[in-house]
């Protein structure tokens, strides 16, 4: 009889836990609020099946436990009962898999009007870099890092001059504007994860990754890296801090140009400016 | 194939391979150490691997001391903290799981449950369990090398596995990779036997769809390892190259510690893909053994056949073929080609099907059953309360862009463990309560069983079902410590702190079970042939335990399913495999 009971316990404390416990996701920075909607059907049809199953495993054993004299049925299958809770599955499954689909569609398609942000991660630190006023990011390799060019831009590359190059800094980002974060790794796995923003993806060496984002709030947000890299993983920290526009703007105009850090100060900043007014 | 003459036993066609002559062992050397009885060598694989098994609790406890008390204790840096859960995974996935149930129990059941004599091939077999020991060994060996185990998670992901930024780059690594290519070898030469073992050994009227549950879980985890396996081998070669010869098939141009490596052009993607095209069978290759054990558990205990017998063997089929394409749901954050999770998550939620029919059977079968509530019983129906919460995790998981915010936090760590940790490891503990007394002719000591199974369950599912949440909070897995984090509240540290005093005591319970085995061995109530009045195979032996040979001189012959529990009209209420039917036909001779 304790049994029986056990097991319903195990149930309702589980449900019970579920709805009363204060560890519960983090409130949302971005727009991918269809994830946690789609967590949230996941929750309830996962959670009916697993109160259904126990419940009624836990009402056999109160109803169907050895007695003196009890003897069991013999029924070898039933196809129709079968069958029946096969589609009934496979329609379970099917209402959590197309809306997770339908997200994952978006998700993948980055929308047009996304700018582009660079997020490289190394042993253990972060840096980012902004395309500049041509809106373009300049070509990398990691042959070329150095320590006056941390993030490997090729000194050739027209494009990567007026890129603006954060080694060791917070990024920040605009609200409201989609960006498509491209991530790149220089030694070993990495990934770019802020639990706010609900989007993350591993950075590759030797490959770039993204994801895209639009920051629906301002604030400052933690960035941690979400794949084992080795002995300081832990410590590998950043901050990412959404602003205003006009905040943002002004953060932007203290920003250094790679052009600026490595030594082609004068003539580029001219451009630079000359470009943006 | 020899001819064998039909000998007139009603309705049972001839086997297809004669009786052969056993090997007979000279020596107390070649009959208890190097011996070549299945049922020896299933009692080696297992005290092996529960040896080995006993390493990665004691690292397990390593792990939660630090998650739960950081900074408490000084004898654990971040270095070993990567270490202890590297090798807590692995041996708890490779050396502890997959050798125990192919290795212990496939040894012992197979033979037994089909009516064999033995393997099929004893000599080779013997050498797979040295060479699985061996493998065992060269694993033990990296904690006393220079530079110590490898760090580099369960996963070993190149190029941070053979990178300097990673503990155990030295020996670790290769010694670790060195022990998995012989881990692979030495299944392979068991894996053999159990497969044409099963297909070739049966006992006449063994059709296979009279073979036990049990049998089948094992055969097909053994045909799935036999096809998984190889992709590790291989990764592990082309690694073991990379960090030794310097080849570069998975490491691209990169910086190592501030300079440029002498890598350039592989693709670290690669070793991921062959990985888990190893990986994702694995976890089928440690539950479909789980299932097959639990169906024969409960059928045993709850007096009743297995409902949807037919069902549930095709279900361990399909599950068996679907895993082969579902792998790279462990990979939607990986980088690779993102349309791959519209495919990756639709196979992935298409294998809940067949796994929700084996639940439904096994919860049906307790339906007007009558439910004996032993401890094996009671193992198995806290199986499927912690299978079913980890299979409806996996749900979450698979379901690709819902994997996206969870992938890489404590929730994947609670949901595997709960699904490939806690449940077939409930079924490993139920089936030796359950195969305990035909090892060695004794029970095992009743109370001490249940107190043993309530610490275990309750305290396995207090350990890991909060920590789903944390997950959901977004707490990282594979972190030394916390820090600060503005997103993580104070309460979590204490929830953490809590998950610790649990799994220490569900650590120590253990102890209880070890005491058990230990002094039922010599004390326990006397078992007899048959304790559980069982139908299967294994339990009508002329002696028990059953000797060399299994079966004296006369191999059984089968008429009837492994499930003929309660059977209306029957004096019993169980009716053993090999009981000849009550009316035999007119060209019935039975001796």
């Amino acid at each position: 009889m304790y049994v029986a009971l056990l097991l319903l316990l195990v149930a309702i404390g589980s449900v019970l836990f579920h709805l009363w416990s204060p560890w519960w996701w983090t409130p949302i920075a971005t727009n991918w609020r269809y994830i946690d909607d789609t967590i949230n059907i996941t929750f309830w049809i996962t959670g009916f099946v697993f109160v259904a199953v126990i419940a009624f495993m836990a009402y056999c054993v109160f109803r169907f436990h050895h007695k003196e004299g009890r003897r069991a049925a013999y029924n070898p299958e039933n196809k129709r009962l079968e069958w029946w809770l096969s589609v009934g599955t496979g329609i379970g499954v099917a209402a959590m898999l197309a809306p997770g689909l339908v997200v994952w569609h978006q998700f993948v398609t980055v929308p047009p009007d996304a700018t582009e942000v660079e997020v490289m991660g190394q042993q253990w630190q972060w840096s980012f870099r902004l395309p500049g006023k041509d809106g373009r990011l300049g070509t990398t390799d990691v042959r070329n890092i150095s320590s006056d060019n941390p993030m490997g831009l090729n000194r050739d590359d027209p494009h990567g001059q007026d890129d603006v190059v954060i080694d060791n800094g917070d990024l920040h980002l605009q609200v409201g504007k989609p960006v498509k974060v491209l991530l790149r790794s220089v030694d070993v796995l990495h990934d770019f994860y802020v639990p706010e923003f609900r989007a993350k993806m591993d950075m590759v060496p030797g490959m770039v990754t993204y994801f895209w984002i639009k920051p629906i709030r301002t604030g400052t947000f933690d960035v941690l890296c979400a794949e084992l890299c080795g002995a300081a993983h832990f410590q590998m920290r950043a901050r990412v801090i959404v602003d205003e526009e006009s905040e943002y703007h002004a953060w932007l105009e203290q920003q250094k140009t790679f052009a600026e850090l490595s030594g082609r100060s004068a003539v580029t900043r001219a451009t630079y400016k000359s470009g943006g007014e | 194939m020899v001819d064998i003459p039909y000998d007139a036993i009603a309705g049972v066609p001839p086997a297809e391979v004669p009786d052969v002559e056993l090997y007979h062992p000279r020596s107390w050397w070649t009959r208890y150490v190097f011996s070549q009885d299945a049922k020896v060598i299933a009692v080696q694989y297992a005290l092996t691997a529960s040896a080995i098994g006993l390493v990665a609790l004691v690292l397990s406890w390593m792990m939660r001391l630090q998650l739960g008390f950081p900074g408490t204790f000084s004898f654990i840096d971040p270095n070993q903290y990567l270490q202890f859960i590297t090798m807590h995974g692995m041996i708890m996935v490779i050396y502890l799981l997959t050798a125990l149930f192919l290795g212990g129990f496939g040894n012992y059941l197979i033979p037994l449950m089909v009516g064999a004599r033995d393997m099929v091939f004893p000599y080779v077999n013997m050498l797979s369990y040295w060479v699985y020991l061996l493998a065992v060994l060269v694993l033990a060996s990296t904690f006393f090398v220079p530079g110590g185990p490898t760090g580099a998670g369960w996963t070993l992901y190149p190029p941070q596995a053979i990178l300097s930024g990673t503990p155990g780059q030295d020996w670790g690594i290769i010694l670790m990779m060195a022990s998995l290519i012989l881990f692979i070898i030495g299944f392979t030469m068991g894996g053999l036997n159990y497969v044409v073992t099963t297909l070739q050994a049966r006992a006449r009227g063994m059709t296979l769809m009279r073979l036990p549950l049990t049998v089948w879980g094992i055969f097909t985890a053994t045909v799935m390892a036999l096809l998984a396996f190889p992709a590790l081998f291989v990764a592990s070669v082309m690694m073991l190259f990379d960090r030794a010869l310097g080849t570069s098939f998975f490491m691209p141009s990169l910086v190592e510690m501030g300079t440029l490596s002498k890598y350039g052009g592989g693709s670290p993607l690669l070793f991921q893909h062959l990985f888990w095209f190893f990986g994702h069978p694995e976890v089928y290759i440690v539950a479909l053994p789980a299932f097959g054990i639990v169906s024969d558990l409960i059928s045993t205990h709850a007096r009743k056949n297995i409902f949807g017998y037919r069902m549930m063997v095709w279900a361990i089929v399909a599950i068996g073929a679907l895993s082969f394409v579902v792998w790279a749901h462990h990979m939607y954050v990986s980088g690779m080609y993102p349309y791959f999770g519209f495919f990756f998550a639709t196979t992935t939620l298409i294998i809940a099907i067949p796994t929700a029919i084996k639940v439904y059977n096994w919860v049906l079968t307790l339906w007007r059953g009558d439910i004996h509530l032993t401890v094996p019983m009671l193992f198995a129906l806290a199986f499927i309360i912690t299978f079913v919460n980890g299979g409806l995790t996996g749900l979450f998981l698979g379901n690709v862009v819902v994997d996206v915010p969870l992938s890489d936090t404590m929730f994947v760590v609670a949901h595997f463990h709960m699904v490939m940790g806690v449940a077939p490891i409930l079924v490993v503990l139920g089936a030796i309560y359950h195969w305990y007394p035909k090892v060695t002719g004794r029970m095992l000591n009743d109370p001490l069983g249940k107190f043993h199974f309530w610490v275990t369950f309750l305290g396995a599912y207090m350990i890991f079902f909060p920590m789903h949440y944390l997950g959901l909070l977004g707490v990282p897995r594979r972190y030394y410590e916390l820090g600060e984090a503005a997103f993580i509240p104070p309460s979590a540290h204490s929830l953490n702190a809590f998950i610790s005093v649990v799994a220490l005591t569900v650590g120590f319970a253990q102890m209880v079970f070890l005491f058990n085995l230990a002094w039922s061995l010599f004390k326990g109530k006397l078992a007899g042939g048959n304790p559980w009045r069982a139908t299967t195979l294994e339990w009508q032996t002329p002696e028990t335990p059953p000797g060399h040979g299994n079966w004296g001189k006369d191999l059984p012959v089968v008429y009837r399913w492994a499930y003929d529990y309660s059977v209306p009209g029957a004096k019993e209420d169980f009716i053993p495999q090999n009981q000849p039917p009550a009316t035999p036909s007119a060209r019935g001779a039975l001796p």
